[in-house]
């Protein structure tokens, strides 16, 4: 099977391509990318003239929530919402029911996604058993069935011990160890960012300290213990600063962050009257915290853009502002923010936004798709600058309803993915 | 402004008021005060009206400041509390909120420790509802009948000097106490123990002290907080002894306020704790003039907001 992509504008960071390229892709791996390819025999023939073609997006922080939650999400539906919003890669995180602790389950998650093929799906793999944050867990059996991470995410790592000897297992694998950055009790009962909106509403605060502390942590961890550590949705100023510095002192620290944190702040529950959509864990941040994640995006300490897509019931977000789970949707609204709010504004180019939902997960997390090299998975995904859209739930994919972006109307969407050379046609 | 200008449906909080909206409270609830002075204290203004009191959280206090404003405008009430009725069985608050709505009641009185249950209900119910108080957020009912105590001993709510004392953080009643004062033009000291005020205070307009002495001088009312004793345990401070040391209003203490200050508590007082009992009992003490006071404002409140506006008051 042949598939070329022809008259777009490739925006390839990685491989430092911006402008009108062909992409034939042949047997599910690109046999070439080139500045006019004509369609060999038998080659079916997508025209993306007025488009712009990256390699497939990849959105490392999402949550699936099958096995165990199904209600909220499922392998299919969360695939589906990432073929919407644009992604061909998705890491998906390990609190599920069983948790992601084992092979057997990192085997059904991987069996799972590929029979529904509408995105590529990479578990991470719990740290610890049961994310219990107490012993760890057969890291080496899950590697081997295809997880690409570990993380407890949805929990931190408390014990140090534990993180210490996560940081050097995780070594012998080769792959990295993601943190939901919080200490537990410096954050309390919080519900949302302490500061001058958590003092106005009453509720009970989560200090930025609570994520900085952690990180300060185990950055003199990995100092001593090598190997490679990543914030997860990094929040605060000072935060970003402790992994610039990590970086400049050569630790092997990279950090994501999230559209939310980067268009909203701790306002957000005052103007929407304690809305449950805004709130997420970590919170949203003051306004000095998301002037230095956006600038954070544009100087390249931030490596990555999630959406750490959360899905919810509707019920279980029908309730006071205390009460409700943390989290909101992201997949299929990421783009759209990033290419109007971010990329428009000229906050960063479009080939720096490219980058970090490409290049930058794919070598987090030892990925071979993110850029386009012959023999490289023929994913791609196809964006259209010019096309309005309003954020519509109603509309998604996904399960889960709950996004705080609801209304917003946004320029630039994206019109279609390819996965292994094949357009993704979502029922 | 009159009551025919008044068109609220709720009264969710003093942040959305405006100072002419307070004002017209407190002069209705001026109308209403005398009302406990007559032999048979009651009036027909709500007759036929129903108001469910709805406490998720025990409060003695306001929820029979409340019974006894609605008894003596002759609505028609209904209590539900905690104990013993769906709302301890897990129902949701939006099932509580519907399950209401098909009882049709007028207004709606909540009390709930979550901040941001009494707009969740306003936003679902047809009736008014108004905030007893949500967590540590607003308590509007008692910062007005605070503000209608200051107005009678001081005659004016501007350009006084109001010192509030206690667990700034966890109160609901010194945010509606200083989103009222500062909007009428008075100044706002907070004081407390470092443990106990929360971040970015002096963004809502307030002083902030965390030494007595300094925060009562020259004050013209000293309003001292309920220390909650159950909350020992969470790392605010160490006992009420060496709170009682540092922060305690003592009739020592209470000399570098003005000469005319008076003294005033939400209740339910600590005696030994938050306040000397001399202080408590003393002169300057205007702490059951503020019960009496909390009847009147809300029969003003629950008149404003029954939509009646018939001159049978
Ligand atoms: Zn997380």
């Amino acid at each position: 099977m042949k598939l070329l992509v022809r008259g777009g504008r490739l925006v390839d960071p990685a491989a430092g391509r911006d402008g009108r390229f062909d992409v034939l892709i042949e047997g599910g791996v690109v046999a070439s990318v080139a500045a006019e390819i004509a369609p060999p025999a038998g080659c079916e023939v997508v025209d993306a003239t007025g488009l712009v073609v990256t390699p497939g997006l990849i959105d490392m922080h999402v949550h699936l929530r099958e096995p165990g939650h199904e209600y909220k999400e499922t392998i299919r539906t969360g695939t589906a919402a990432a073929a919407a919003g644009g992604f061909t890669s998705v890491a998906c995180m390990a609190n599920t029911a069983p948790v992601n602790d084992e092979r057997a389950v990192t085997e059904f998650i991987v069996t799972e996604a590929a029979r529904h093929g509408f995105a590529r799906v990479h578990p991470v793999g719990a740290i610890s058993k049961g994310m219990a944050g107490e012993e760890l867990t057969e890291m080496g059996e899950m590697a081997a069935a295809g997880a690409v991470a570990f993380s407890d995410d949805g929990r931190p790592v408390v014990d140090t011990e534990l993180m210490r000897r996560a940081l050097l297992y995780a070594q012998h694998f080769g792959r990295p160890i993601l943190q939901h950055a919080q200490d537990l009790f410096l954050s309390g009962n919080g519900v949302m960012h302490e500061g001058e909106w958590s003092t106005r509403l009453g509720l009970p605060g989560i200090p930025g300290l609570a994520e900085e502390v952690m990180v300060a942590r185990d950055l003199l961890l990995l100092a001593e213990t090598g190997g490679r550590y990543h914030v997860m949705h990094l929040s605060t100023a000072r935060c970003l600063e402790l992994v610039r510095e990590g970086k400049r002192r050569g630790l092997g620290v990279t950090c994501e962050v999230t559209p939310h944190h980067l268009l909203l702040t701790d306002q957000a529950v005052a103007d929407t009257t304690f809305s449950t959509n805004v709130k997420m864990n970590p919170p949203l941040r003051s306004e000095a915290d998301r002037q230095a994640l956006l600038a954070g995006l544009a100087d390249g300490t931030v490596d990555a853009l999630a959406s750490d897509h959360a899905p919810h019931h509707a019920d279980e977000k029908d309730v006071e502002f205390s009460a409700a789970p943390f989290g909101i949707v992201g997949l299929e609204t990421m783009v759209s923010l990033g290419l109007d709010r971010l990329v428009r504004p000229g906050v960063i180019g479009l080939g720096r936004f490219v980058e970090l939902l490409t290049a930058g997960p794919a070598r987090i997390l030892g990925l071979e798709t993110g850029t386009l090299a012959p023999g490289r998975p023929g994913d791609l995904t196809l964006l259209a600058l010019d096309r309005e859209v309003t954020v519509d739930p109603a509309t998604f994919r996904s399960k889960g309803r709950n996004t705080p972006f609801a209304g917003w109307k946004l320029r630039g969407a994206p019109v279609g993915t390819i996965l292994g050379g094949v357009p993704v046609r979502l029922p | 402004m009159n009551a025919e200008s008044w068109h609220r449906k709720d009264l969710l909080g003093i942040a959305d008021l405006s100072p002419e909206e307070i004002r017209l409270i407190l002069d209705t609830a001026e109308s209403f005060r005398e009302v406990a002075e007559r032999p048979i204290k009651k009036v027909p203004t709500l007759r036929g009206k129903t108001v469910i009191n709805l406490f998720f959280e025990s409060s003695t206090r306001t929820r029979s400041s409340f019974e006894i404003a609605e008894k003596r405008l002759s609505a028609d009430n209904m209590n539900f509390s905690t104990s013993g009725s769906a709302l301890e069985k897990g129902e949701s608050l939006v099932d509580t909120a519907l399950n209401l709505e098909a009882m049709s009641p007028d207004l709606v009185v909540i009390r709930h420790r979550a901040p941001g249950v009494p707009h969740l209900l306003a936003a679902r119910l047809r009736s008014g509802v108004i905030n007893a108080g949500d967590g540590a957020h607003e308590h509007p009912t008692q910062a007005l009948l605070d503000a209608f105590t200051i107005r009678r001993h001081k005659g004016r709510l501007d350009g006084l000097t109001v010192t509030i004392v206690g667990d700034i953080e966890h109160s609901r009643v010194v945010r509606s106490n200083i989103h009222l004062l500062t909007k009428m033009g008075s100044r706002v000291r907070v004081a407390g123990p470092r443990t106990m005020l929360p971040p970015a205070l002096e963004a809502l307009g307030v002083e902030v002290h965390t030494e007595l002495e300094p925060a009562i001088a020259g004050a013209d009312v000293v309003m001292m907080l309920r220390i909650q004793l159950e909350r020992m345990n969470r790392k605010l401070f160490p006992s009420s002894r060496e709170y009682f040391q540092r922060f305690a209003l003592t009739r020592e203490r209470l000399g570098a306020a003005r000469e005319d200050a008076i003294v005033m508590h939400p209740g339910p007082m600590n005696r030994g704790v938050e306040i000397a009992s001399d202080v408590a009992d003393g002169p300057q003490s205007v702490i059951l003039e503020q019960v009496a006071a909390g009847v009147a404002v809300r029969m003003a409140v629950l008149y404003l907001l029954s939509g009646v506006r018939e001159e049978e008051g």
